[in-house]
């Protein structure tokens, strides 16, 4: 049996699955990340965590370049037959949903760093240094950006809470494909 | 005959020049308090891709006392209060203040207590002493330059580059350099 790097028709190829779970365990350590930064006492752990935060921050948006690219040169597999009217419509908005708040998240975390009146350089992983937002810097856009960053971390949460929710009610309750195709790819046997 | 005279004459070249310094020196001689107003002590760090930021201590104070007979015996004493930096960014400087960096709540003073002082020129030396800061004591270098003397009153301007890795403030390396360099002046008045 021969995986396959793209998408079939009915199955996700390794690339798309690699990628998936690659961003959604990156993302979900940024939220734990988020808030422990936010609210650890040694000022000297918290500049670490923020550096550490920001990398992996503009790793995550490098990744989604490169799922979004991938998702639109691939065909999307179909949902499962057994799947109903109203999911069949809604999971492409949730999905849409998804990937908007994949970009939307490291760009207001970017739009922040680039106002913030701190003036701190970005350096990702120490490799090299981003350069900022072209942002006027002000205290006042500082405010907003960390206000939107948060907001969008909320909702980012409650979506991805929704997307797991959903992918367990398809394996434990519908009993269907839609998970396990997210970890075993598609093979050339299809 | 021809060598004697240029001999004298050698020799009486090697005493003018000292001489006049010799005088501006005993002139000199005695000691000072650093007075806070004419004084100041900043510092700017470099940043990863370009600029940097600038920061002075508000609070310090300190002796030098320059010796009559040996430059060399000369010493300089100074304490900084690192509760005083300032950067002209509060969150900045509450930073600096935390155990980040100065811990200044457990550490409230910096010293530098000279050990030796070489004259480099008329007006320069170097100034070799012991800094202590969190705890840490090492040996750093400065450049003084006298920038002016009269009635009683000294003036100094003090260059020197400190690596803050050593006593144990190397956060935000390498975002922030490594190398504090500082630039101070100092006013001494007699007594």
């Amino acid at each position: 049996m021969r995986t396959s790097l793209t998408n079939t028709p009915t199955r996700y190829g390794w690339a798309m699955i690699v990628l998936h779970w690659l961003i959604g365990v990156i993302f979900i350590g940024q939220f734990v990340l988020g808030f422990v930064m936010m609210r650890i006492e040694s000022q000297r752990t918290a500049f670490e965590l923020i550096q550490l935060h920001k990398s992996f921050g503009f790793l995550l948006l490098g990744l989604i370049i490169l799922r979004i690219a991938w998702r639109l040169g691939n065909v999307a597999p179909a949902l499962p037959a057994s799947v109903g009217t109203l999911e069949r419509r809604t999971a492409p908005l949730a999905h849409f949903a998804l990937y908007a708040f994949q970009i939307a998240l490291p760009l207001s975390g970017w739009a922040l760093v680039s106002v913030s009146t701190l003036e701190i350089p970005t350096m990702p992983f120490n490799l090299f240094v981003m350069p900022g937002l072209p942002l006027a810097e002000s205290d006042a856009a500082e405010s907003f950006w960390s206000a939107a960053h948060w907001y969008l971390a909320y909702a980012g949460i409650a979506l991805v809470a929704l997307h797991i929710a959903a992918a367990l009610r398809h394996h434990f309750l519908l009993r269907d494909s839609v998970l396990t195709r997210m970890i075993t790819p598609s093979s050339g046997g299809e | 005959m021809n060598a004697r005279i240029l001999g004298l004459a050698a020799f009486a070249a090697c005493l003018a020049v000292p001489a006049v310094a010799a005088v501006a020196l005993s002139d000199a001689a005695g000691s000072y308090t650093i007075s806070p107003s004419g004084s100041s002590i900043r510092f700017t760090i470099g940043k990863a891709g370009g600029g940097g930021f600038d920061g002075a201590f508000g609070r310090f104070k300190g002796t030098i006392r320059i010796d009559n007979s040996d430059v060399s015996r000369s010493k300089v004493d100074l304490t900084i209060y690192p509760e005083s930096v300032g950067t002209g960014q509060g969150r900045i400087d509450a930073f600096l203040r935390s155990d980040a960096v100065f811990d200044a709540a457990n550490n409230p003073e910096i010293q530098f207590r000279s050990t030796s002082v070489t004259r480099t020129g008329d007006t320069t030396a170097v100034v070799t002493g012991r800094l202590t800061a969190r705890g840490k004591t090492f040996p750093e270098k400065f450049t003084a330059e006298l920038g002016g003397l009269k009635s009683g009153t000294i003036k100094f301007h003090v260059t020197g580059k400190v690596l803050r890795s050593r006593y144990g403030m190397d956060v935000g390396t390498p975002l922030y350099s490594n190398v504090v360099d500082f630039d101070m002046t100092l006013t001494g008045r007699r007594g």
